[in-house]
């Protein structure tokens, strides 16, 4: 009797355990969510950019990625966005990239 | 606070009705009742409404917050200098908490704190009191006018005004450059740094400049600096006010003002008397007195340590500090107020599902100065975790612009509108 509860709880965490897997890889992960979250003061909530700044919601990975290492080599001018791209690394761009290209426009 | 119906109906339900009635209240009843896993949140200026409204989100509504505010409306600071010379009107900069509560679920309570018990868990106003899991507080900065003789929060609100919080001041400041005669002086004094945003004193200077050029030729704006040189953007203020507004701005270093005196309109500092027609001191600062109630502030009695991965305070349990009361290595500007909001709502929720937070946090700081009625400059910086010195530390490549433009005067614009938007929609 105690050994089949025990079995019995093992199994349900061991299902708890896989459900929660499941759903962390559905979603970006938090790191790269987070990371994102430095632009968005600017780019608007999820890069949803109410004006002015381009919105980043969407977006193709490849041109952001491309976009922000250009930024930070001065291959593309800019104002502000040199200050901010050199603070990133490649790694970033690609984590900014994956959240920002997961969001509805 | 505000109760639709249905709130009414299961507080009734629930047998605690009388507390909901203004008037009737004691602090002894809950003013929101606590159903499941709760954040409180004091202060909703852009820590705090950010955090509000990113815990929810990011919660998928799962954790509770009660945001709780004094004030009816959101008055911006970042370009509230512009409104001395008529380029805006405080109504530009205003926000209203509607969408928090609306889009977001967010309870909103309108009162001044009176009381934090860090060991109850439980925040206390006039009306009653508030429980709480986590508590974020957001409480801005206090003005020390107990530094400067002869200066109070009475005098600052009739006549030497600080307007270092968007709003009545602000108005009263701009009346008072309007009245002031061609030839005048508009003398600005400022507080040894660390203050709320270093580099909007000399944004003043820029804008009281830009009116009197246009209006009031023969006047000075005088700059009373207790710091030893310009704290922020020295060589693009120092351009500005040769090319832009040439032999109008005088700058003196070193000046702390220890003394005003109302009726002379004098400022006294270690070396001199100073007469001047429009008077406007910005006094010391530290952070707001919910964090002493909190019993948080444990930094030259004045700013609050916090843990950067969380900003979970060094000495309370569950009492997180963001914005201009953290003491830290960062300018005190809305944006980083942002920017901490969203790590510390990403570690509070995870905290209270039983995660670690985010053991590495990058966040990013862009501070527009506007120099005239259409041109800025820009400081950004990036700042990631340095888990050996347990800080945040500016990243490489961040800094100013190269010089002063339209276009960046237009990204300014752009700037407010975002992020008043992320803050507050």
């Amino acid at each position: 009797m105690k050994m089949i509860q025990h079995q019995t709880l093992t199994i349900s965490c061991a299902i708890g355990l896989l459900l929660i897997a499941a759903t962390s890889h559905a979603e970006v992960d938090a790191h790269s969510r987070n990371l994102a979250a430095s632009c968005t003061s600017c780019h608007g909530t999820n890069g949803q950019s109410v004006g002015g700044m381009p919105v980043l919601a969407g977006m193709d990975k490849a041109l952001f990625v491309t976009s922000m290492k250009d930024f930070k080599s001065g291959a593309r001018p800019s104002t502000v966005m040199q200050n901010h791209a050199k603070g990133y690394t490649d790694e970033d761009f690609e984590k900014m990239a994956e959240f920002f290209a997961a969001q509805k426009r | 606070m505000s109760f639709d119906r249905r709130d009414f109906l299961k507080l009734s339900a629930a047998g605690i009705v009388v507390g909901v009635f203004p008037g009737c209240a004691t602090s002894s009843s809950e003013i929101v009742k606590k159903k499941g896993q709760r954040v409180v949140i004091v202060g909703g200026g852009f820590g705090g409404a950010t955090a509000a409204k990113y815990i929810r989100m990011w919660s998928e509504n799962k954790i509770e917050v009660v945001l709780i505010e004094r004030n009816p409306t959101f008055i911006s600071c970042p370009m509230s200098n512009t409104v001395l010379n008529g380029s805006r009107t405080l109504s530009d900069l205003t926000q209203d908490y509607n969408t928090l509560k609306s889009k977001y679920g967010i309870e909103l309570v309108r009162g001044e704190v009176k009381a934090v018990d860090p060991q109850k868990q439980t925040v206390t106003l006039a009306d009653g009191y508030l429980s709480y899991d986590r508590l974020i507080i957001a409480p801005g900065v206090d003005f020390m006018f107990d530094q400067i003789v002869g200066l109070s929060s009475e005098v600052a609100a009739e006549s030497i005004p600080h307007a270092w919080k968007a709003g009545a001041q602000t108005t009263l400041l701009k009346k008072q450059l309007e009245s002031m005669a061609d030839g005048g002086v508009f003398a600005i004094s400022i507080p040894k740094a660390p203050y709320r945003c270093p580099p909007g004193p000399y944004e003043r200077a820029c804008q009281v400049a830009f009116y009197l050029k246009n209006n009031k030729p023969k006047s000075k704006v005088l700059i009373l600096d207790a710091n030893p040189d310009i704290v922020s953007k020295k060589g693009h203020f120092m351009a500005a006010w040769n090319e832009l507004y040439p032999g109008m701005v005088e700058y003196r270093p070193n000046a702390e003002v220890k003394r005003v005196n109302v009726a002379g309109k004098t400022l006294t500092t270690e070396f001199e008397d100073v007469k001047a027609d429009v008077l406007n001191v910005i006094p010391p600062m530290k952070a707001g007195a919910v964090a002493g109630m909190a019993g948080v502030i444990t930094v030259d009695s004045r700013w609050c340590a916090v843990d950067f991965l969380s900003y979970e305070s060094k000495v309370q349990k569950n009492v997180h500090i963001i914005g201009d009361a953290v003491s830290a290595a960062l300018p005190k500007s809305g944006h980083l107020a942002s920017s901490q909001a969203k790590v510390c709502a990403a570690a509070v929720i995870e905290l209270m599902q039983g995660r670690q937070p985010d053991p590495n946090p990058v966040i990013a700081n862009t501070c527009y100065s506007i120099m005239s009625n259409t041109e800025a400059v820009h400081v950004a910086h990036v700042y990631r975790y340095n888990a050996e010195k347990q800080a945040m530390i500016a990243a490489e490549g961040g800094g100013v612009s190269a010089k002063r433009s339209e276009i960046e005067g237009t990204f300014a614009n752009y700037w407010l509108k975002n992020i008043l938007s992320d803050t507050f929609l």
